[in-house]
């Protein structure tokens, strides 16, 4: 996920120098690049055509500005595009070679070797524990009628699937980073569940073979057959790179009469220095529709890295009865902003959603959250519950709460609140008191803060979520 | 154990604690009683370590100078401190606050983490012992506690550290007559001959119950009178001005 290097800004001297052993598209966005990113993917047609009809749409369209945190200019044509795994030899050959600090950061979560390994791309045997692993699950999957793979081999092997559902969500052109998404997509996960099944284990891109060489520009696609439900886990950690690196990825979600999907993510994209040096612009388009009556989608996310994060997880509830439910921990330290939020898109009848976001400050960052909440004429009898907490770290972060409402008819109801905190002296000198250091009190208060959202994690995400959140916090109080 | 001499202490270049003396011994306890504003709570803060004031004069604790020392290393070595006002923090357990605060100090000592199961043990012998009821353990801390059962929790948490220097801030202000020998039963079933406690209090109503070695007057920032219990009866009928 992580190789696939991307640099903004990059001399163009030095951009030249190419590795050999580096199959890389033309840089730039171009009809050439995109049919390079096809071609090599042995896509069918109507994939190439779709790509393109989005890069046609691109053309036209604005980036937005609107958001919380700016960001220097991006030069698109200076980007590339796809380039393909280098090969072994140029990888790290050992962790001895892997960055000490982000050894230090695996360790404190516990991430076993052969994971870490994997996380900050040093070679690894083709005999890897974890493919094994992985193929037993496929095994069991693959009885249950269960689809999961690679987005790539679902573009060859499930094209009916594919073709029905993506793009159904999220629009070719709906708006300028998910168009260039969908113009420029290299890989990203699939998932069909059939009707009636309920998914055995928790899906996560670690079980998914090929999982190791994901793209900068992802996009994921899973479907909820009537009465199934599935739970999937994205985990993001990124190694250290100086250089300013953009991650634009889509996701999207059907579910279908009486389905129902949870899809939580830990993302921990490496957040740049102290200074504010490096880290990723996470520029995200997720969204999931509760097509039929009955349905579910709920957002989990722990947002503890990245340089910018700037995304809104969201539901369209079109189908009766149907609920949204997002949950949402942020966490900026340093120089790191966010702005994330989620919509909730009321259409259907007795339509139910649920908000609740921490965000936390600290440092010098900069945290918004930014929701929509939009009642339709005809979603009568909606209801939807917004809680927005922040808290402050010290005095040079900030804090912003923009809600946006809209309730169209008279039998629904929208309920708001939000608090902002600052974490109290005397919290800390009372842990301090019972024998606990400064660190362990701030993860102590602040794992607390956020305890209704890890709560909604699987067991073992939030072991480790709650272990990022306490790592993302070190030393912000002093 | 406790040796504080010519111990003064300001807060924003106000001047609070004037020169105060005070020793303590292992096994003894003392009881602090004086007016609002006269410095009881700056004492026990000041002993605790929390921050924002500057200090001055000998401040030793088991031959070490406390000066010198942060809140957590005091806490590891046995200060407790009850809280006047103990802090609610929202999400966390009772019980898990209690049990990393236990793990924290006992690795300190030298001595093995409880795990899980031991740990439960000992809070349900505690906290019988005490007469507090176990629900209130799951509850998150001190959040939507009644003024009551925060000091009754205060004094279950130095049941179960087991502190050799417990301060008791005004522990009793406030409470019914029930909570209060519940507070007294914690304390008294404490005691011997190498803990020592320093209760603050403004009246003598707890010192029914709790029979102090020792009895200051605090005034103004410096101790103005001492003596045995019966003190704190003259007190209760003159009050504190005559003793200026």
């Amino acid at each position: 996920m992580t190789k696939q290097n991307i640099n903004i800004n990059q001399d163009y001297k030095y951009g030249f120098i190419t590795d050999i052993e580096n199959i890389r598209a033309p840089k730039g966005l171009s009809e050439q690049s995109i049919k390079f990113i096809s071609d090599i993917k042995k896509e069918p047609k109507w994939m190439l055509d779709w790509r393109l009809k989005a890069f046609e749409r691109f053309k036209n369209l604005e980036e937005p500005n609107w958001q919380k945190p700016k960001y220097p200019k991006i030069n698109y044509q200076d980007l590339y595009y796809y380039s393909a795994p280098k090969s072994l030899s140029d990888k790290p050959k050992s962790l001895d070679e892997v960055d000490p600090k982000l050894i230090e950061t695996y360790n404190k979560l516990g991430i076993p070797l052969q994971e870490q390994k994997k996380l900050s791309g040093v070679a690894v045997d083709a005999v890897f524990d974890s493919i094994s692993v992985a193929t037993t699950y496929k095994d069991e999957l693959t009885k249950k009628g269960i689809i999961f793979c690679s987005i790539s081999e679902a573009i060859q092997k499930h094209s009916d699937l594919v073709k029905k559902y993506l793009g159904s969500v999220i629009p070719i052109s709906d708006h300028y980073f998910a168009t260039l998404n969908s113009a420029v997509f290299t890989d990203g996960s699939f998932v069909y569940i059939p009707p009636n099944v309920r998914c055995p284990m928790e899906l996560s891109t670690y079980f998914r073979i090929n999982a190791s060489e994901t793209g900068q520009f992802e996009r994921t696609l899973i479907i909820a057959d009537k009465g199934s439900y599935v739970s999937y886990l994205e985990g993001c950690t990124a190694p250290i790179r100086n250089e300013k690196q953009l991650h634009v990825a889509n996701v999207e979600l059907v579910a279908l009469d009486d389905a129902e999907i949870k899809y939580s993510t830990v993302q921990n994209w490496y957040p740049g220095d102290k200074d504010g040096v490096g880290g990723i612009y996470n520029f995200v388009t997720k969204r999931g529709v509760c097509r039929g009556r009955n349905s579910k989608i709920s957002w989990t996310q722990v947002e503890t890295g990245s340089a910018i994060t700037w995304k809104y997880p969201s539901c369209i509830l079109q189908g009766d009865n149907s609920i949204g439910e997002f949950y949402s921990i942020a966490i900026t330290n340093n120089h790191q902003k966010a702005d994330t939020g989620t919509k909730m898109i009321h259409l259907g009848k007795n339509t139910k959603s649920k908000i609740i976001s921490k965000g936390i400050s600290a440092g010098k960052a900069d945290n918004t959250y930014r929701g929509l909440v939009d009642i339709g004429r005809k979603a009568l009898n909606s209801r939807n519950y917004t809680q927005c907490d922040s808290l402050l770290m010290g005095n040079k972060c900030g804090a912003h709460t923009i809600p946006y409402i809209k309730n169209k008819n008279s039998s629904s109801i929208a309920e708001h609140e939000a608090t902002t905190s600052k974490i109290n002296e005397e919290q800390l000198f009372y842990c301090n008191q019972r024998g606990l250091n400064q660190e362990e009190s701030v993860s102590l208060i602040v794992n607390g803060f956020c305890k209704e959202v890890l709560q909604q994690l699987p067991m073992e995400f939030a072991v480790e979520a709650q272990k990022l959140v306490s790592i993302s916090l070190e030393g912000s109080v002093g | 154990m406790l040796e504080i001499k010519n111990l003064q202490v300001s807060i924003n270049n106000k001047s609070i604690l004037k020169g105060l003396n005070l020793s303590i011994k292992p096994g003894e306890l003392h009881a602090i009683m004086g007016p609002n504003g006269s410095g009881k709570s700056t004492l026990a803060n000041v002993l605790s370590g929390k921050g924002g004031y500057k200090i001055s004069g000998k401040l030793n604790f088991e031959g070490k100078d406390l000066k010198e020392i942060t809140i957590e290393e005091r806490a590891k070595k046995g200060i407790f401190l009850a809280f006047q006002y103990p802090l609610e923090i929202p999400g966390v357990n009772t019980n898990i606050f209690l049990k990393t605060s236990l793990n924290s100090i006992r690795k300190a000592r030298g001595e093995k983490e409880m795990d899980t199961l031991s740990f439960l043990k000992l809070l349900k012998e505690k906290s019988s012992e005490l007469g507090i009821d176990e629900n209130f353990l799951s509850r998150q801390l001190n959040v939507g506690f009644s003024g009551g059962e925060k000091k009754k929790n205060e004094i279950l948490q130095m049941k179960i550290l087991d502190p050799n220097f417990s301060i008791l801030d005004e522990t009793d202000s406030g409470l019914d007559i029930d909570a209060l020998k519940v507070i007294a039963n914690g304390v008294n079933s404490s005691r011997n001959k190498k803990k020592s406690f320093l209760v603050i209090t403004h009246y003598q109503r707890l010192l029914n119950y709790i029979k102090p070695d020792f009895v200051h007057v605090l005034s103004d920032g410096k101790i103005v009178k001492s003596g045995c219990s019966e003190l704190a009866e003259e007190l209760e009928k003159t009050g504190y001005k005559k003793t200026n």
